[in-house]
Parts: structure tokens; C-alpha cells; sequence
């Protein structure tokens, strides 16, 4: 166990608590950073597909896990900065401008969207994201000049300073670079008054309100950065997926991005990561079990829905921090050993919040 | 005028059954404050339940109804006895999140056992009659008369019945009602129940118009857009909610047809703009 003094005035805010930190997350850096040199082509696509993941995981964080504010809509942002993004690069517009345009485009129509939302709380705003999805899936569908309509649309690959991005590892370091950023980007505004309030509101209100924490702001801002990641992840995906449609930014999306954050933990940034990998490999595990599975249930298009169904479902009711929050539980144990106790981590129980009285 | 007429009866009856789904998401939301947002699938469970029971064991249509109705009442129980009651006093987007992956749950298991082809129940409910040029289909007839039918027995249930009121107490106080010796878990249970058989009769009696499908489910968000608009946790607010979205979705289809699919969701925004708590507020300012 490691005891940590205090030096420095600063010491609260580090990034890296203590060397740990440094080495662990450097080696981390490394293997991500080498790994394009040991993978071939198809696992570092599958990698990318994470990474991807990871940065529109980050962003619904942001809003969900962080502010607690339940967004199902977030395939909708990742709908706008992707169709902004690829209508950007028909018009001639270079990929380091258009990529931020998009990612800003997003965190307005999020800003917006965020204005009227902030007043409702948590039910109504789960409800107003679940039916902005819908709406903007409607708008994707019918504004046929830009985003092509049900015929979809093909992304060509990114160019940049006239050199194009053909191989799968090229692509890969700008996603990974993009990923860095955005995580330092959230790690700086957790240790902010801006992040200090957006965890008040997420944990109280009415707490965060009698504190001078003006909660209306906190969240707008909160969906400005969040739906801004979650854009600019869209973005990202275009060129990963090569073709949009409509159905590629479905409810699907949406769940799968929620299921990514509540499975890897809630309120971390590692969950968002965690999250991202581990539906990564279920992806891939899913498509080998359609190989072996009786071709009754194997073939079913609701199949991956429905597993989905069932790991939150586990999650939820088991372990409801997520992977990163058994990862504690299991540090916790060997850094205490042998006196952790069971309860350590034991929620306290309370009556379901009431949401009639706000 | 006719064309007006029609068009109206086809949203009053559209709407009735949006309108019987929120009213079973709303009786859960008032008893139990717990959201479900698996409604509008456990509606989708309930037809195909109901089409088994009918077409394939072949028995009399209201007969297989109300066995229905008592499977998936039977099943509503379950659902909250087995699952959802474990997170009680988690957050409130614990229970969103676990109701939502219910649904794709129900949906999935729903695609395996009757599979993705869309079937059809046949209802006594055939023909259709004219009045003064407007031609309506005893179906829309049989939703809004089942709708008013059922809605008159909720009512009578909750007013006069000892377990009606049992539950009115436990949903506006769960501790008192504890105390003067209600069984809580049990009513909360029962609650789930009521609303599951509620939403197998919407879904029976929509059956003839839109085919019974793996992903009527969807339909639920409507549902969810009809509460909201009607003020969560009113009964009477979660059916007009249901009829101002029934009865803007033909007339959007008819004047404004790029708008007819969302119609409903901006109803919900321009609600929830003017008048956040819904037409029928029963959300109140907490005192600290």
C-alpha cells in the first residue's frame, strides 16, 4: 500500500497521483501507439472501430455519467457530426476543417437541444433525447440533397495536405491522436469548476443549487462538450464505415453507447474506454457465435439487440458501477489484504428517488 | 366534411390505443415511480400472446382475450417480482436503462419464437359502416368502444375496489401505507400486472390495423410522448396526451405529409417548451 504525502498545493489536481500513474499509463500509451506494427489489417480496423467507440462513449459520459443526466439520443449527435462531416468534404472543404466544423456543429444542435432540456428533469429528458433521435433520423431521411436520403451516401477517404489516407494504420493514429486529445480535453474540465459542478447537479440538485451552482448552465455546458465529443466521433465514423444511411445511426446506436458506459462504469472516464473495448469484442464474439448457433436464433436480426438486453440487464442489477467499478473493488482487496471487507463498497440502500417533487 | 369526419375517427382511434399504452406506463409511473419503458413491448408480447391463444389453439376470441389478458398479467407480476424490484432505491436511470434493455430483451425473445413476418389476428370486428360519406372500420370502432370500456373499469377499479385503493395509497406514500398494514411489494407487483394486461387489450385491439410484429414495440415511445405531453403521473392526462397525438398524425399525414412520422415527438417539444410539467402538472416544487 502506498502512502502519499503532501508536497504541493498542486498535488490534488495531478493527472498521475504518483508514479504508478506515470508508468502504468505510459506503458498503456506505448502499446497503443505499437500495436499498429504487430496487428494486421483487420484488428487494427477492429481497433479503430474501439477507439471510435471510446471518444462517442467519452461524450455521452460526459452528459450521463458525469452531469447524470440519462441521454438516449446520442446516436443523433453522432448522426449530425458524421452527415456534416461527409456533406463538408463533398463541398471541397479540407478534413482538419471540416472534422472540427462537424464536432461544433453537433455540440450547438446539443446546445440547443440542451436550452429547453435543461428545465426538465431526469424522465423527461430521457424522453425528449429518445424522441430527438427519432426526429433527426426523419430529417436524415428526408433532406435527400445533403444527406442523400434512404439511398445513403459514400465517404470518400480523408485526405490531408493532399496526401490520402488509404491504409487502415494511418487511419488508426489520427483516430488514436483524436482520442488522447479528447480524453485530456474531459480530464481538464473534470478538475474545473465547470466538472466539479457538473458532478454536484449529477449528485444532487437542489444541493448543487443552494451552493450557487447555476444548474441550468452546467448542464447546458455539459451538453455542448458531450454532444460536441460525441460529433466529432461521428465524424471519425464516417470515414470508418465508408457509406452512411439513416439505419447505421439507429436506437441501436444509441443503446449500444449507453450499454458501453454503464457495463465499463458509470462516472469514469476509464468506463468509457472499458466500455468500448469490451463491446468491441462482443461484436466480434456475436459474429462467431452466428456461426454455431442453430440458424433459428442465429439468424435473428434482433439477436444482438436482445443480448445487449441481457448483459445491461446483468450489469445492472449485479454490478451497477461496472468493469472499472470491480476493478477497484479488486484492487482494493489486494492493496488492503487481508482486512478488505465486504462491505467496503456496499451501497447505502434508500427508497427510489422520487422524481414528483424536484 | 366527410373526409374531415373520417379523418378524425382514424386519429380518435390511433390515439385511443396510444392512450391505453401511457395509461399503463403512467399507472406504474404514479404506483411505483419507476419508469417502464419496456410498455409499449410488453403490448407487442400481449398480441402475440393473444394470437397463439386464438389463431393457433384456436379458441373463441373473447375467451383468448381474456386468457391472455391474465398471461400477461400473470407475466407483468413477474417481471417486477423477479427483476425489477431488485434495484429499488438505485437511481432513477438504473431503472430506465434496465427497462429498456427488457424491451430489446422481450423483442428479441418475441423475433424467436413467432418470428420477423408480420401475422394477423382475425377480430369479430370486420366491415365497415357509413356515415354520411365517411367510411369507418368496425375495428376503429372496437378500439375506441374497448378503450372507453376498459378505461370506465380502471376507474370503478381504483374508486371502489379494496385493491384499487390499496394501491392509491401505496403510490402516494409507500412508508404509510406500509404501516396501516398494506402489502407493498405485493400491490407494487400488482400494479405491473394491471398495466401489462391493459397494454395486451391495446394491443389486440390494434392488431387488425397495423399486422402484429416483433417491432410494434416502437410504438411504446409514442406512448412515452402521450404521458409526457399529458403530465407524467396523470391518468386522465395520459389519455388525451394519447388522443392529441392520435388526432395530429392523420391530419399531419393529410396536410403536412413530411412532418406525419414525428408529428407527435414536436407536439412533446412545443409541451414541454410552454408548459414543462405537461397539460396535467403533478410535479411539484420540493421544499428543503
Amino acid at each position: 500500500m502506498r502512502v502519499l504525502f503532501k508536497t504541493d498545493y498542486n498535488q490534488d489536481i495531478k493527472f498521475a497521483k504518483h508514479s504508478g500513474y506515470v508508468f502504468w499509463y505510459g506503458l498503456l500509451l506505448a502499446g497503443v501507439f505499437l500495436a499498429p506494427m504487430a496487428l494486421d489489417t483487420y484488428w487494427i480496423n477492429e481497433l479503430t472501430r474501439v477507439l471510435i467507440y471510446a471518444l462517442a462513449g467519452l461524450g455521452l459520459m460526459v452528459v450521463t455519467g458525469f452531469t447524470g443526466q440519462v441521454s438516449l439520443g446520442h446516436a443523433a449527435f453522432m448522426a449530425i457530426g458524421a452527415y456534416t462531416h461527409a456533406f463538408l468534404l463533398t463541398q471541397g472543404v479540407p478534413f482538419f476543417v471540416s472534422l472540427p466544423i462537424a464536432a461544433l456543429t453537433s455540440g450547438v444542435v446539443g446546445l440547443l437541444i440542451a436550452i429547453p432540456a435543461s428545465r426538465m428533469t431526469g424522465l423527461y429528458l430521457t424522453i425528449a433525447s429518445l424522441a430527438f433521435a427519432i426526429v433527426v433520423e426523419d430529417v436524415v431521411i428526408h433532406w435527400e440533397g445533403v444527406t442523400g436520403g434512404n439511398r445513403g451516401m459514400a465517404v470518400d477517404p480523408p485526405m490531408l495536405f493532399g496526401y490520402e489516407i488509404f491504409e487502415a494504420w494511418e487511419y488508426y493514429y489520427i483516430v488514436l491522436v483524436l482520442l488522447i486529445m479528447s480524453i485530456i480535453l474531459v480530464l481538464n474540465v473534470l478538475r474545473s469548476p465547470l466538472g466539479r459542478s457538473m458532478l454536484a447537479v449529477r449528485d444532487s440538485e437542489i444541493s448543487a443549487e443552494s451552493l450557487g451552482i447555476r444548474v441550468a448552465r452546467t448542464k447546458v455546458l455539459a451538453f455542448l462538450i458531450s454532444a460536441a465529443l460525441t460529433g466529432l466521433a461521428g465524424g471519425l465514423f464516417a470515414h470508418f464505415i465508408q457509406f452512411l444511411s439513416p439505419e447505421t445511426f439507429g436506437i441501436l446506436l444509441s443503446i449500444q453507447l449507453l450499454l458501453m458506459i454503464v457495463v465499463g462504469g458509470l462516472g469514469t472516464v476509464h468506463g468509457a474506454i472499458y466500455g468500448a473495448v469490451l463491446i468491441g469484442f462482443l461484436e466480434a464474439t456475436i459474429s462467431i457465435m452466428k456461426d454455431w448457433l442453430p440458424p433459428a436464433i442465429g439468424n435473428q436480426p434482433g439477436l444482438e439487440p436482445g443480448l445487449f438486453g441481457v448483459i445491461l440487464v446483468l450489469f445492472i442489477i449485479f454490478e451497477p458501477e461496472g468493469v472499472y467499478g470491480r476493478w477497484l473493488k479488486f484492487r482494493t482487496f489486494l492493496e488492503n489484504f487481508p482486512f478488505y471487507r465486504r462491505n467496503t463498497f456496499k451501497r447505502q440502500r434508500s427508497y427510489l428517488k422520487t422524481e414528483r417533487m424536484r | 366534411m366527410a373526409e374531415f369526419f373520417q379523418l378524425l375517427v382514424i386519429g380518435l382511434s390511433q390515439g385511443c390505443v396510444y392512450g391505453l399504452i401511457a395509461m399503463g406506463f403512467v399507472m406504474i409511473y404514479k404506483a411505483t415511480e419507476m419508469v417502464n419503458f419496456a410498455q409499449g413491448d410488453i403490448m407487442m408480447l400481449g398480441s402475440f400472446v393473444a394470437f397463439t391463444i386464438i389463431v393457433t389453439w384456436g379458441f373463441n376470441f373473447w375467451l383468448g382475450l381474456l386468457l391472455a389478458m391474465g398471461v400477461m398479467a400473470v407475466f407483468g407480476f413477474l417481471v417486477d417480482a423477479v427483476v425489477v424490484r431488485r434495484i429499488i432505491g438505485q437511481p432513477q436511470f438504473s431503472i430506465v436503462i434496465l427497462t429498456i434493455s427488457l424491451g430489446f430483451i422481450f423483442r428479441a425473445v418475441a423475433g424467436m419464437i413467432w418470428g420477423q413476418a408480420p401475422l394477423s389476428l382475425d377480430t369479430p370486428f370486420v366491415g365497415t359502416s357509413n356515415f354520411g360519406g365517411a367510411v369507418i372500420g368496425h375495428d376503429r370502432l372496437a378500439i375506441m368502444g374497448g378503450t372507453v370500456a376498459v378505461v370506465s373499469l380502471i376507474f370503478l377499479f381504483l374508486r371502489y375496489s379494496r385493491w384499487g385503493i390499496a394501491m392509491q395509497a401505496a403510490s402516494q406514500n409507500q412508508l404509510a401505507a406500509f404501516y396501516v398494514g398494506i402489502p407493498v411489494k405485493l400491490v407494487y407487483s400488482g400494479v405491473w400486472g394491471l398495466a401489462a394486461a391493459i397494454s395486451c387489450v391495446a394491443g389486440v385491439l390494434l392488431a387488425p390495423i397495423t399486422l402484429i410484429g416483433p417491432l410494434n414495440g416502437f410504438l411504446g415511445i409514442k406512448a412515452f410522448a402521450a404521458a409526457v405531453i399529458g403530465g407524467f403521473g396523470s391518468l386522465p392526462g395520459a389519455l388525451i396526451g394519447g388522443l392529441i397525438i392520435g388526432i395530429a398524425e392523420p391530419f399531419a399525414a393529410a396536410y403536412l405529409p413530411e412532418v406525419k412520422n414525428i408529428i407527435g415527438y414536436l407536439i412533446m417539444f412545443a409541451v414541454l417548451m410552454l408548459r414543462p410539467e405537461g397539460l396535467f402538472a403533478t410535479i411539484y416544487q420540493k421544499k428543503v
